[in-house]
């Protein structure tokens, strides 16, 4: 920046996308969204061996009002779809969405009349977790990669 | 009725001899398959047949587990409705089974019996299709009540759907 060194102590310089991406990421409220088996997976993450709280996802919120990431957590039936877009339509921007494990992600092995073949098809998915279901390890890898990609958008500028 | 390969007849057993000697005209047969003994009858006598095994002290039939059914093309007769009964006080088991073709997949309704074959008939009905005659509120359960795409169980109606899990209608409001 140029700026470097050019003040006394206590003075940092970065720029607002830097600092706004890093409060986002340091502090993503996930929606409780288990739909089947990945959910106690998800569970898992959030207990006390891998504590996802480390990386600031930990405070799981019941309204959708309260949160910025939903984890679609399982076999998503073509019923329970309008639930969840309506959820997602009531979190407050910014929002992501990481579809964790096959089933939410593809439908994995249910090709039938009443499974939905990916969450994608009705909420923009900003990380897919693969996996059946994947490991709490996966999820946190997953949350990672969300928050590297929170630290690359712009916060003032509509992308 | 012709036993089928890895059953036995079950026609000595007691319950399967006293729904002969009181429906004679509406019994088919009975099978035993490891012990499990299943009596076929008519299914215009169900709801009579139902009726006694319930009503009789030494039948004694208080608990209805579970009905399904049984889609079988290649018989003219395609549909069957499963009953599995138990006697809680007895502690025997038995299931009953009634054949229906495609043109008349109607039957008697028994929750007129047990008033726990309300949801489990409209299970049935919303997956294969049998309505059932008597059920006090017969809709689907389990699909929307707008589903029109037919009857999912059924062995003609293909694995994927009709394109009902592909189309997200509440997408454009």
């Amino acid at each position: 920046m140029g700026l470097t060194g050019q003040f006394e102590a206590n003075y940092i310089t970065l720029t607002v996308d830097n600092a706004v991406n890093w409060a986002r990421k340091g502090s993503l409220w996930p929606l409780t969204f288990g739909l089947a088996c990945c959910a106690i997976e998800m569970m898992a993450a959030v207990a006390s061996r891998y504590d996802i709280d480390r990386f600031g996802a930990g405070i799981f919120r019941g309204s959708p009002r309260q949160s910025d990431l939903m984890i679609v957590a399982g076999t998503v039936c073509r019923r329970m779809a309008p639930v969840i877009r309506t959820v997602y339509d009531q979190m407050p921007e910014p929002k992501y969405v990481i579809s964790m494990g096959s089933c939410a992600t593809s439908g994995n092995i249910y090709n039938s009349y009443a499974v939905v073949q990916g969450v994608d098809r009705f909420v923009p998915v900003d990380i897919y977790v693969p996996g059946c279901p994947p490991t709490p390890e996966a999820l946190l890898e997953g949350v990672l990669r969300l928050q590297d990609q929170i630290m690359t958008r712009k916060v003032f500028v509509k992308e | 009725m012709k036993i089928p390969i890895g059953m036995e007849d079950g026609q000595d057993n007691l319950i399967a001899q006293k729904v002969k000697g009181a429906y004679p005209d509406c019994f088919i047969g009975a099978t035993l398959f490891r012990g499990d003994l299943s009596i076929h009858i008519e299914k215009s006598a169900i709801l009579p047949i139902c009726r006694f095994l319930h009503d009789d002290p030494e039948i004694d039939f208080d608990y209805l587990i579970h009905i399904t059914s049984v889609d079988n093309p290649s018989v003219a007769a395609r549909f069957e409705v499963v009953y599995e009964l138990f006697s809680i006080r007895k502690k025997h088991q038995v299931r009953m089974k009634a054949r229906l073709s495609e043109s008349d997949c109607e039957i008697d309704s028994v929750t007129s019996i047990w008033k726990g074959a309300e949801f489990l008939e409209r299970e049935v009905y919303d997956m294969m299709g049998i309505r059932f005659h008597g059920h006090p509120n017969l809709k689907r359960i389990l699909l929307p009540d707008e589903y029109c795409e037919g009857y999912p169980l059924r062995k003609d109606f293909p694995v994927e759907g009709r394109g009902w899990r592909d189309t997200f209608a509440f997408l454009d409001t």
